[in-house]
């Protein structure tokens, strides 16, 4: 592990992202992205559909391996270190870098099962009851706990969409990552379960660095710390949440966030 | 004019009535913009074509289903009254009768009173044939005129022409369900008259079988004395074990290729391969059969002895292990498809905990798709018990109760094979008991086929 990079305001920079390009066969979808994601922000990517923001969401913990057609160039870094290196462990990767997907997705296995399911594969608990501990705090942080203790044993499909939604979250925080990334974790839900989900975001700063997706820029304004604006594969301009919204540098940032297009 | 010849007619019929209908409803509508009627032209054609054939169609089955019946009583009724007092059965004269009218050949001189009925019968015939014909132009040109001096430019005729297309796959899928229940129906029928020779608890708890065949000559019932033994239980173990040794070999062949095709395969690969996979699944039951006989019962024989175990060339095992081959595809493409279908965002949330590719086929996807496979595989096992020639070839035919897979077993179908060819008598409890078993094995499949169905369409309603 090498020594944690500062920036200039001295804040610790989590990952690191150079000249990231990503292809899908011949067709070029990030066209060189740079970007600095710093410890325990909240970062908020937001741009038209197509901008190529999931994509670059993706590659952050290499989910784009999973697409045969996909090649990404450039260099990505989690504390310093290469995640494209061939040294690397992509299932260590993954559980350090979390993610939530757009559509809730639980398994079709208990309330209890779908949250043990990472702290089994990695080890994380040995006995019967560090396991029982780990599901509990990872339902209470995710807020759902009081809502499901009593029905543990149910299938987590037959929750209700916020729900389903935060056992994703509590599910990704089973395997405590450092990194959480969110693809519009409130698109598929109502207005109360995202105003839910947003508080949640904002209490898990504390602990986890979150970079989070969204087509809604009423969310981004509320819960990011930091706004990334991507435009056709080109990261456009990025900086605090507030003065990207209320005095962005770049001419298509302003007719975007005015609703002039998108 | 036979019933061919009138149907051509009324295709005819609908042609003209097709195009004198959409005619109509044009010069309704004024030339050339037919925004102005309800419906498109060619739905007052059809309209009307389906005025002009269905009633003429109706009455066409209604007459083929009741004039045999009527004319045969006009004939019964018109022989002398010494021959109907005589005692001779109504059914075996008019049988005689219909021979000599369709110019068969009858079992000695056919007498003049024979002969005159038979006239009668072709010629109440002919009349029959002339009266339909001239009764469906009649109602078929009522039909299409009536309809056609109904079209309004307001008249509904695209609902009308829905509801007949409706009614008309109705009665389609209705044929289907009836045909199943007719043999339901038939073999319940012969299945009650072979249980009054045995009786039902001897049949099924039965545990030999021993069917000594009748001998020739004694077909008039006096057949008590030489019965053999109907036992099922032997041939169901047989059927069970042969079953079950094909599943033993293919559920993890079919599940293994179907997890390679759905989640490793490159896309080409999958295309070429899955083709020649479901091969397996066309290849003539007869052909699986020389291959177990040629090919698989020496081979397994050979290796037997190698082993130091005998195993003999045509047994359970050798039927087993082919069948098993032929129903690889029906796990296989089946599974294939259901693990096709578990959503790729299970899979993600799996991948995107840090769990590798083998780790979420196995703790995510193939849970996910359990209930699926598990119908695919009570599908497959339904048709390894219905399976007959491989058996009859490869499994050695001898009906005892074991449950050494060495051993030359026979099965239920196979019995129903040796029951039914040769020269029984029909009425014998020796042919009568195929019927029996084949209800058996009929509702043993019908189960199966219902618990997998239900299995795979409560895994669908998981995912819709």
């Amino acid at each position: 592990m090498t020594t944690a990079k500062v920036n200039e305001a001295g804040q610790k920079i989590k990952m690191t992202a150079r000249d990231v390009k990503v292809f899908y066969g011949s067709n070029q979808a990030i066209h060189g992205v740079d970007m600095d994601i710093v410890e325990n922000e909240v970062i908020a990517f937001i741009g038209p559909s197509g901008c190529g923001k999931s994509t670059f969401l993706r590659c952050l913990n290499r989910m784009n391996d999973t697409i045969d057609s996909c090649r990404v160039t450039g260099e990505i870094a989690l504390d310093g270190q290469d995640i494209y290196a061939p040294s690397l462990d992509v299932v260590q990767l993954r559980a350090q870098v979390g993610m939530v997907f757009q559509k809730p997705n639980p398994f079709p296995k208990s309330i209890y099962e779908n949250i043990a399911y990472g702290p089994k594969l990695h080890g994380l608990a040995s006995k019967k009851s560090d396991l029982d501990d780990v599901v509990e705090s990872s339902l209470r942080r995710a807020g759902l706990w009081d809502e499901v203790k009593d029905r543990l044993n149910q299938p987590g499909t037959g929750l209700s969409g916020g729900q389903q939604q935060r056992l994703c979250i509590a599910r990704t925080i089973a395997v405590s990552p450092e990194v959480i990334l969110m693809d519009e974790p409130c698109s598929a839900l109502d207005p109360i379960a995202t105003s839910i989900i947003e508080e949640l975001i904002t209490e898990l700063k504390q602990n986890f660095t979150i970079v989070i997706v969204t087509h809604n820029m009423q969310q981004a304004a509320r819960v990011s710390d930091r706004t990334a604006f991507f435009h056709l594969g080109n990261l456009i301009e990025i900086g605090g949440t507030n003065d990207v919204f209320t005095n962005p540098t770049q001419k298509r940032t302003e007719d975007y966030i005015t609703g002039r297009y998108g | 004019m036979n019933n061919l010849s009138l149907i051509i007619i009324l295709l005819v019929l609908l042609a003209v009535a097709y195009q004198l209908g959409m005619q109509r409803s044009r010069k309704l509508a004024g030339g050339q913009n037919s925004a102005s009627l309800h419906s498109r032209p060619h739905h007052y054609g059809m309209m009307v074509g389906l005025w002009a054939v269905l009633p003429p169609l109706f009455v066409m089955l209604l007459w083929n289903w009741f004039s045999p019946a009527v004319i045969q009583q006009l004939v019964l009724a018109s022989l002398p009254a010494e021959i109907l007092d005589s005692g001779e059965q109504a059914q075996v004269l008019l049988r005689r009768i219909s021979n000599l009218a369709t110019n068969f050949a009858v079992l000695s001189e056919a007498a003049d009173w024979e002969i005159s009925a038979a006239n009668y019968l072709t010629a109440l015939q002919q009349k029959s044939t002339l009266l339909l014909t001239a009764l469906m132009f009649i109602i078929g040109a009522l039909g299409l005129l009536v309809s056609y001096q109904k079209i309004r430019p307001s008249l509904r005729a695209r609902h009308q022409v829905e509801k007949a297309l409706m009614a008309t796959l109705l009665i389609c899928s209705t044929i289907a369900i009836l045909t199943t229940i007719g043999i339901v129906l038939s073999m319940v029928g012969e299945t009650l008259k072979f249980f009054s020779f045995i009786k039902p608890s001897d049949f099924f708890f039965g545990t030999t079988w021993n069917p000594r065949f009748s001998t020739a000559g004694v077909a008039d019932g006096s057949l008590t004395g030489s019965q053999g033994s109907f036992g099922l239980l032997p041939l169901l173990s047989g059927t069970m074990l042969v079953a079950g040794i094909a599943l033993l070999v293919a559920i993890p062949l079919g599940l293994m290729v179907a997890i390679y095709m759905a989640e490793y395969a490159p896309k080409k690969v999958r295309d070429t391969v899955k083709p020649i996979i479901e091969v397996l699944a066309g290849i003539p039951t007869i052909v699986y059969g020389f291959f177990a006989l040629v090919v698989v019962g020496p081979y397994l024989a050979d290796l037997g002895q190698m082993l130091g175990l005998t195993i003999r060339a045509t047994s359970a095992l050798t039927a087993g292990v082919v069948m098993g081959i032929m129903i690889i595809p029906f796990i296989s493409s089946l599974s294939d498809d259901i693990i096709t279908q578990v959503p790729k965002a299970l899979r993600d949330g799996s991948l995107g905990l840090g769990a590798t590719k083998s780790e979420t086929i196995r703790k995510v996807v193939l849970p996910a798709a359990l209930p699926g496979i598990v119908g695919a595989v009570l599908l497959a096992a339904s048709r390894a018990i219905g399976e007959t020639m491989i058996v009859v070839l490869a499994a050695g035919n001898s009906p005892s109760l074991t449950a050494n897979p060495f051993e030359a077993v026979s099965t239920v179908t196979v019995t129903i094979v040796n029951q039914l060819t040769g020269d029984n008598d029909f009425a014998s409890p020796q042919s009568l008991v195929a019927f029996a078993l084949g209800l058996t094995l009929f509702v043993i499949t019908l189960l199966l086929n219902i618990v997998a169905l239900v299995i795979v369409r409560k895994y669908r309603e998981q995912y819709e």
